[in-house]
């Protein structure tokens, strides 16, 4: 499992990834419930907005750790997005097919995100 | 950033805490939705020391305050409360207050905390003729809200002073709580019974942890926010600003015309003489999508006919609503109006205030 500076993870599973959001981020939110899912077959870039993630307080936007295409959106969410504050790890937001693996090397590993947590709490 | 008297115990308690105009207050303890349930179904405790309390007294108290607000204080009775929208002469708001009458030479005014400054200074410059002595005592007290269907019972447990003696919008001072000694007044901002209780500031601490200790939630401002949306209870600087007047907001019970003069009377007799341009209304999702302050507002015709003042999920009723500027011929009741969530015109319908029934105890 791989994160990113906006608090996306992305796990690899044989050709495909999945995304989510980050324990940390699930905390920074609060109650979860909403999420707007991402469209399927669509092809982002790296950076671009995936999906929205809404609490009670915010909406934030999800964007993309690598560039890919979407595959399947977690339909389950819609009636539950409390699962993204429950299980942040468990509960992804879109499953895609990668464009370039190279992306996803050079993201943060478990040891530098939590780093990345300590430095940004300073 | 300025702390209350009981910062400490928000940050023991491990609320999150946040900057709200200019104070160190907490948003939330454990969750919005469980903090926000607490008041609809028992009793939540919030810390609203950071409101500010401004003493008028002397000869002219009464005739002075008459002449700074919209409502007619002149009506009130000792130990009433008021609530006023106080104008600018162009007819927006300089805030809205509630005004506590212990006599007619003595009030009690409570502002909005981010206003205290502006209010204060407003209060002083309109203060010429008339034989007043105003104080912002703000920092001398601390202030409790306990709300919800059980706060009354609660509250009683420390109390031998008979709470049910205290009708809506009442209050009474010098009760005995636990040895302490509070102004109580059955008041709040949240559509449930409850109080609000003020008391010297080094108090509040001991008061408040007496409170937790039989039972009452700790709130935070998140849910104090959606409690108060879902009863369609305006806040300054949403549905009320300097550029949005009473009228606008759907006030116009507290704006008394029949008063010889007021701040603000001429701009706003003009304003309901001529019709509204925009007023508040609510709106109820229809698409999913939850809309946000500042999200445009659009007709059939993709027309931008207002924006949203406040918005937000309802956790009480299972709807996401907001409360909405709206350009008068389309803010009537049944009216499909878009709301632009992120690039995305989705459907709502223009609904009854408020979204939730308030449970006031009259």
């Amino acid at each position: 499992m791989k994160f990113t500076k906006n608090h996306e993870w992305i796990k690899k599973e044989g050709e495909y990834a999945y995304i989510g959001i980050t324990d940390y981020a699930q905390k920074q939110l609060g109650d979860i419930v909403y999420v707007e899912l991402a469209e399927e077959d669509l092809v982002l870039q790296q950076g671009d907005v995936l999906c929205a993630v809404e609490s009670v307080k915010t909406a934030a936007e999800v964007y993309m750790p690598v560039s890919g295409r979407v595959v399947e959106a977690n339909h389950e969410l819609e009636d539950a997005p409390e699962k993204l504050n429950e299980n942040p790890y468990d509960a992804f937001l879109a499953k895609i097919t990668m464009d370039d693996e190279s992306e996803y090397d050079e993201l943060m590993t478990e040891e530098e995100y939590n780093k990345f947590l300590e430095s940004e709490e300073e | 950033m300025k702390t209350t008297p009981l910062t400490p115990v928000h940050e023991s308690l491990k609320a999150k805490m946040v900057d709200f105009g200019g104070f160190y207050m907490p948003v939330q303890y454990t969750s919005i939705i469980e903090e926000h349930n607490a008041v609809r179904s028992s009793a939540g405790i919030f810390d609203v020391s950071h409101m500010s309390e401004i003493t008028v007294k002397g000869k002219d108290a009464a005739a002075y305050i008459y002449n700074l607000v919209t409502n007619d204080i002149s009506t009130a009775t000792e130990n009433q409360i008021m609530y006023s929208p106080m104008c600018y002469e162009h007819g927006g708001c300089v805030d809205d207050l509630l005004i506590y009458k212990n006599n007619d030479e003595d009030f009690l005014i409570i502002a909005n905390a981010s206003n205290t400054d502006k209010d204060y200074e407003w209060m002083l410059n309109n203060a010429y003729g008339y034989s007043v002595k105003i104080e912002n005592v703000s920092n001398e007290y601390g202030q409790i809200a306990l709300q919800g269907p059980t706060a009354q019972t609660l509250l009683q447990q420390i109390t031998e002073f008979d709470l049910d003696t205290i009708p809506f919008y009442r209050f009474r001072k010098n009760i005995d709580l636990s040895g302490i000694c509070a102004l109580v007044s059955r008041t709040g901002y949240t559509g449930e019974d409850g109080f609000e209780i003020y008391i010297k500031a080094d108090h509040t601490e001991y008061l408040f942890k007496k409170l937790l200790d039989l039972g009452a939630v700790p709130c935070g401002l998140g849910a104090r926010d959606t409690l108060r949306f879902e009863a369609a209870l305006p806040l300054y600087g949403h549905e009320l600003s300097d550029k949005i007047t009473p009228l606008n907001a759907g006030l116009k019970s507290f704006v008394k015309f029949e008063k010889t003069d007021f701040i603000g009377k001429s701009a706003l007799a003009e304003q309901a003489q001529q019709g509204l341009d925009v007023r508040s209304a609510g709106l109820e999702m229809i698409d999913r999508g939850i809309p946000r302050n500042g999200y445009e507002l659009f007709n059939e015709s993709n027309d931008k006919i207002g924006y949203v003042t406040s918005g937000s999920t309802c956790p009480s009723l299972n709807k996401n609503c907001a409360l909405g500027l709206i350009t008068l011929e389309y803010a009537k009741i049944g009216n499909i109006i878009y709301v632009d969530i992120r690039g995305k015109k989705l459907k709502s319908v223009v609904v009854k205030k408020p979204f939730y029934n308030k449970k006031y105890k009259k």
